[in-house]
């Protein structure tokens, strides 16, 4: 079993459909676990409670690079390898990275709220992480713009590898931007000092996000493969029509 | 070589004739500084300490909106089909013709700078600053920019979604812009790191942009 048997879409959809049941039964199990070690950790001895959000935000942070990340691999099998099925995992993935993303920003902003005194801060990574969520809107407005995908597959390839490139420029970038321009004010839980209490649900919801993804993502892939389908099938049929 | 300098030279002549529309941009870039004090109230002391970020925002903006065509007119006569097919490597041909619009739509606009400088009650060597930062910089939007033209063209879409795409990735230029021009008028920073990277940043897209762009025009002309 390689990538390239994977290239005819039957055999993908034969084969995503025997996987999926179990990727998504133990992406259940995992976030059951993760959920019930995270709502039994203990409470941090300055935030309370609300650090558990941090068990949800931290795995959509993880998970809004991690897209960007696979849908650059996917451009490359776009560009380079011309692989059949790689513009529809790129594609597939798109909204699913922003849905992370804006989750990211979100628990991050409820987060914030209690402890920062405020629902947004101008703070290096939060503002990083609203830039990726615009570029991930805007390479989505990329693939609804062209109606037809092959056309639309490359163009969004060339930039999502731009993306690729710019995106750690961008993240330096602000950093130095907000050190100019604000002291730190702004308190961090360090990621380094983690306790085992709080490190070991954490992982488990990073392993299970992750999981989550992969089962969203298959069977979106799923979703755009039939898509495709019924699109070349009523075209076929229009055409009959016309003929 | 001489391939290139003739494109060079043709798109230079293009963009300053009847049509070609290259010092539009300038008109753009004065209008968007004229309309600020507008929006902030006519405080000259306001205006003196957003001198530089609106200078910026309005080259920045000016640029990506002229960038708009650096494709699509060759593209309607016929004559990109000839750069594509032609020995000239597509990437040189793309720099050489970003370099011409550069030439030809990004210097009016640091020329431009210490007028408008005047306007927004920036002093002498803010205003030379603003016009090194932009000289520096401008390449750098320009070589982006062009990567937004050459997908304009083969999706055959321009304007909004071109600007939604290409504005995020110049983001850094437009932070380390005016990082540096500021950190001659209030400090405390020195001028020369912001500025250095700056340089950096158009050296880096100088390389990024021509791939990107002939990458684009190669899988996405038919």
């Amino acid at each position: 079993m390689s990538l390239i048997d994977l290239a005819n879409p039957t055999r993908f959809l034969a084969l995503t459909a025997r996987v999926l049941p179990w990727l998504a039964a133990t992406t259940v199990i995992l976030l059951t676990i993760g959920l019930y070690q995270s709502a039994y950790a203990p409470d941090d001895y300055q935030q309370g409670a609300t650090v558990k959000i941090m068990f949800i935000h931290v795995p959509n942070a993880w998970l809004s690079m991690f897209v960007w990340g696979v849908m650059s691999i996917a451009s490359l099998g776009t560009l380079v390898w011309r692989h059949p099925l790689a513009d529809v995992a790129a594609k597939a993935a798109a909204p699913i990275g922003a849905a992370f993303t804006f989750l990211a920003l979100l628990t991050g902003s409820l987060w914030g709220r209690p402890m920062w005194g405020t629902y947004w801060e101008w703070d290096a990574r939060l503002t990083s992480v609203l830039i990726l969520f615009l570029m991930y809107l805007g390479l989505m407005a990329l693939w609804r713009a062209v109606d037809d995908p092959a056309r639309a597959a490359r163009a969004a390839a060339v930039l999502t590898l731009v993306g690729a490139i710019n995106l750690p420029i961008i993240k330096f970038s602000v950093d130095w931007w907000n050190t100019l321009h604000q002291p730190a004010s702004v308190m961090r839980v360090g990621g380094s000092t983690l306790d085992k209490s709080f490190l070991i649900p954490l992982l488990v919801m990073a392993i299970a996000f992750t999981l989550l993804f992969v089962t969203l993502h298959l069977a979106a892939m799923r979703n755009e493969i039939l898509r495709r389908r019924v699109r070349s099938l009523q075209m076929m049929q229009a055409s009959q029509k016309a003929a | 070589m001489t391939a290139l300098s003739a494109l060079i030279r043709r798109d230079i002549r293009i963009a300053l004739r009847v049509g070609g529309g290259a010092l539009i941009g300038v008109l753009f870039f004065l209008t968007v500084v004229v309309l600020m004090p507008f929006a902030v109230g006519p405080d000259l002391a306001l205006l003196s300490r957003l001198g530089p970020a609106i200078l910026w925002l309005g080259a920045l903006l000016a640029s990506l909106l002229t960038l708009d065509r650096l494709f699509m007119a060759d593209h309607e006569d016929g004559s990109l089909d000839l750069i594509t097919m032609s020995r000239t490597p597509l990437e040189l041909a793309c720099a050489a013709k970003a370099l011409a619009h550069w030439l030809a739509a990004g210097l009016p606009l640091i020329v431009a700078t210490p007028v408008l400088g005047l306007l927004l009650n920036l002093d002498m060597v803010a205003t030379v600053a603003v016009a090194l930062t932009l000289l520096a910089g401008t390449p750098a939007l320009t070589f982006t920019g062009m990567i937004g033209a050459a997908l304009a063209v083969t999706l055959h879409r321009g304007g909004l979604l071109m600007a939604v795409l290409v504005l995020p990735l110049s983001i850094p230029v437009l932070i380390f812009g005016v990082a540096a021009s500021q950190a001659v008028i209030v400090g405390p920073m020195t001028f020369g790191a912001p500025f250095s990277i700056l340089c950096a940043l158009s050296l880096i897209s100088l390389v990024i942009g021509p791939f990107a762009a002939a990458a684009s025009l190669r899988h996405g002309l038919d």
